[in-house]
């Protein structure tokens, strides 16, 4: 693992270094189009992202609720594939996107694009993780393996449900651990499990790598409430929602600058109760 | 990538099956694999589970020796496995009635399902009321369209039929909305799978509960012939009829294993549901197996006039037994299952589901081939009722 050349691993270490909880949002790649996905991710830069979880569009998405779905869909029908993904993901860095990329994406197109491949090509665009929902503990051996050969993690997955998992699933998580704060899929939700803390705690208490949350984030009380228990927040639906309402003026030159604007404000808003 | 080796986890046929799922339902899978290992092991279950099948459903059912469509068809001595003949019209009832069983075992109250041609979804309907327990249906907007008759059924049956708009609106759909349900709603719901398909333990243990279709396939054919089949076919769409029917044989090696996979307007055109035939191994719906996609693993929609065989993927014992050469895997398309519908009509005045009438139309290449002490033993899976609209339109009407 090399630090200078930022290799994943330590990266994405580097990225919880701060006293506030990491802010980690989720766009999909080509969403509303290809064209503004550089922006976006300079843009989320730019308002304190920490992380950025890139979507890699996927026909089945078993674990996103309509607006992931939705945006996959719209993103697919743009031709974005893993291998577009991944030349995005290049672009960005060529456009000055220094903190760590983490795919978001499933078993399926992995397997079909070769899971070593990947890991090369995800070391050619400097992304420094990945993410598989569908892909729980019991059947990622491979892809761990070159996730500690390519120094790139695969991130982990927690659930409510997990019980007993929780411990086995934490202590061997590398780069950080993926709390689900709800069940069910991805989306905006109004409220959050009762029991989020405890189970925030439990995953701390056994972890080696920082804790993050995701799943049904919306809004700045949200983010206030979960931050004391964690060190990183994942903002995915709500964000998406606000860049499809920003669509119309991101699609043209002169109004482009005022959509940017209007994901900025809502990244500004989520981050103002911490 | 070396599947084999990469992969040693339990609930695998060869490469295939697995559990590829998000963490939220894994603990749920694992208290179903519990649930349903101690249940089968309960004489008061399958007591019970006996007792439905027999007094509810209408079990055993027939095999009937097809006289006409035999003389016919001129060949192979053709029997004919009468799922037809069950309560709500399919094999899909031998299934939902154990996992309904199962789902009130594990203390809960509420079942979702998901269903292609509406007869998995009439089951799981019929069984929730039955039993008293509270039942959603996800189902395709186009799937609801073609089978508007089942949707009927399902609502005066007291079942939510949840319309799904996502991708073409079929099978696919369905599944991956009610998996989501699932995944939303898994500390009071029972998710009761339709076919051989799905995380493990799903394609095990429906297998399981439809193996009795073999079972007393085995038995009769016994009793009738002296003797076991040379061939069993049986159409695949997950798979669960023929998986049912297949299993009880597997060890017979001189018994012939032939599933019957929808061609739709052909194998070499785009409109096909052929999954084994042209698809490429991947993981869908929590399972490794073969799947319709392209070359970038996203899913391709399959096409079948058949609402349930059109399905991209397949059970993974399927795959399994396709890999080893235990069974056989052939294609029949739309009209080929039609003109043997009508055979069957005419011949033995049985109408059968549009998904039978592909193993129907199997049997219709076969049997001429053979000689004429030869025995043959098809699932007629379901009966005609429900699709009989839908031929009706396509025929333009009386005729
Ligand atoms: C009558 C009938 N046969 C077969 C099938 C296909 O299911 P499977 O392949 O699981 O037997 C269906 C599914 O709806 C059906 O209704």
């Amino acid at each position: 693992m090399n630090l200078e050349t930022g290799s994943g691993a330590a990266r994405i270490a580097a990225a919880f270094n701060t006293e506030k909880p990491a802010f980690i949002p989720f766009m999909t790649a080509g969403y509303p189009a290809p064209e503004h996905t550089v922006d976006l991710a300079l843009a989320l830069q730019e308002e304190g992202a920490a992380i950025l979880e890139l979507g890699v569009p996927y026909s089945d998405p078993l674990a996103d609720g309509p607006t992931i779905q939705n945006a996959s869909a719209q993103a697919l029908a743009h031709g974005v594939t893993m291998e577009r993904a991944l030349e995005l993901a290049r672009d960005m860095r060529t456009a000055g996107v220094h903190i760590p990329i983490i795919l978001f994406t499933y078993i399926n197109p992995v397997l079909r694009f070769g899971p070593e491949r990947l890991y090369k090509a995800m070391e050619a665009a400097e992304v420094d993780g990945i993410l598989i929902p569908d892909l729980p503990f019991e059947e990622a051996g491979e892809i761990n393996a070159l996730a500690k050969k390519y120094g790139r993690p695969l991130i982990s997955l927690v659930a409510p449900t997990s019980a007993q998992r929780v411990k086995m699933i934490a202590e061997q998580a590398q780069g950080f651990v993926y709390c689900v704060s709800s069940l069910g899929v991805t989306g905006v939700r109004s409220e959050l499990r009762e029991d989020i803390t405890d189970f925030l705690e439990a995953v701390r208490r056994y972890a080696r790598v920082p804790v993050a949350v995701g799943f049904g984030i919306s809004g700045p009380d949200q983010v206030a409430a979960l931050a004391p228990h964690c060190d990183g927040v994942i903002v995915g639906s709500a964000l998406l929602n606000t860049i499809r309402q920003a669509e119309v003026l991101l699609s043209q030159a002169e109004t482009k600058q005022e959509g940017l604007t209007v994901v900025k404000k809502f990244v500004k808003l989520l981050q103002s109760g911490v | 990538m070396n599947t084999e080796t990469a992969y040693k986890s339990k609930g695998r046929f060869g490469a295939h099956g697995g559990r590829y799922v998000p963490e939220t339902i894994v603990n749920a899978l694992d208290e179903l694999e519990k649930a349903y290992q101690e249940a089968i092991g309960d004489p008061a279950f399958l007591e019970e589970l006996q007792y439905l099948l027999r007094e509810y459903s209408g079990r055993p059912t027939p095999l009937y020796y097809a006289e006409r469509l035999t003389e016919k068809l001129g060949g192979a001595r053709i029997y004919l496995k009468r799922e037809d003949l069950n309560h709500t019209g399919a094999h899909k009832i031998n299934n939902a009635l154990a996992q309904g069983l199962l789902a009130k075992r594990m203390g809960k109250t509420e079942i979702i399902a998901e269903t292609g041609a509406g007869q998995h979804g009439v089951a799981s309907a019929t069984v929730a009321a039955r039993l008293g327990l509270s039942c959603k249906v996800y189902m395709g907007e186009e799937d609801m369209r073609r089978q508007q008759l089942n949707v009927f059924r399902m609502q005066l049956l007291g079942a939510e039929v949840v319309p799904v708009k996502s991708g073409t609106g079929t099978l696919k759909d369905a599944t991956s909305e009610a998996i989501r349900a699932w995944v939303s709603s898994v500390d009071r719901t029972f998710y009761v799978i339709g076919s051989v398909v799905g995380p493990y333990p799903y394609p095990q243990m429906v297998r399981d509960f439809q193996r009795v279709i073999g079972d007393e396939t085995r038995e009769q054919i016994m009793r009738m012939e002296e003797r076991l089949p040379d061939y069993v076919v049986a159409c695949v769409g997950g798979g669960s009829n023929a998986m049912g029917m297949f299993y009880p044989f597997l060890d017979d090696v001189d018994v012939k294993l032939i599933g019957v996979e929808a061609a739709g307007q052909g194998v070499d055109t785009d409109k096909h549901a052929a999954t084994i035939a042209k698809g490429s191994r991947g993981v869908l719906h929590g399972m490794m197996t073969y799947l319709l996609q392209d070359e970038n693993g996203q899913i391709i929609e399959p096409y079948s006039v058949s609402a349930g065989l059109d399905y991209p993927g397949v059970g993974p014992e399927h795959a399994y037994l396709h890999d080893s050469g235990r069974a056989a895997y052939h294609a029949v398309t739309d009209d080929e299952a039609l003109e043997a519908l009508r055979l069957l009509c005419t011949t033995e005045g049985i109408i059968p589901a549009l998904e039978s009438a592909h193993a129907i139309a199997e049997v219709v290449k076969l049997a001429p081939t053979v000689s004429a002490d030869t025995i043959l033993v098809v699932c007629l899976s379901g009966r005609g009722d429900k699709d009989v609209t839908q031929i009706y339109e396509r025929e333009g009407g009386a005729q």
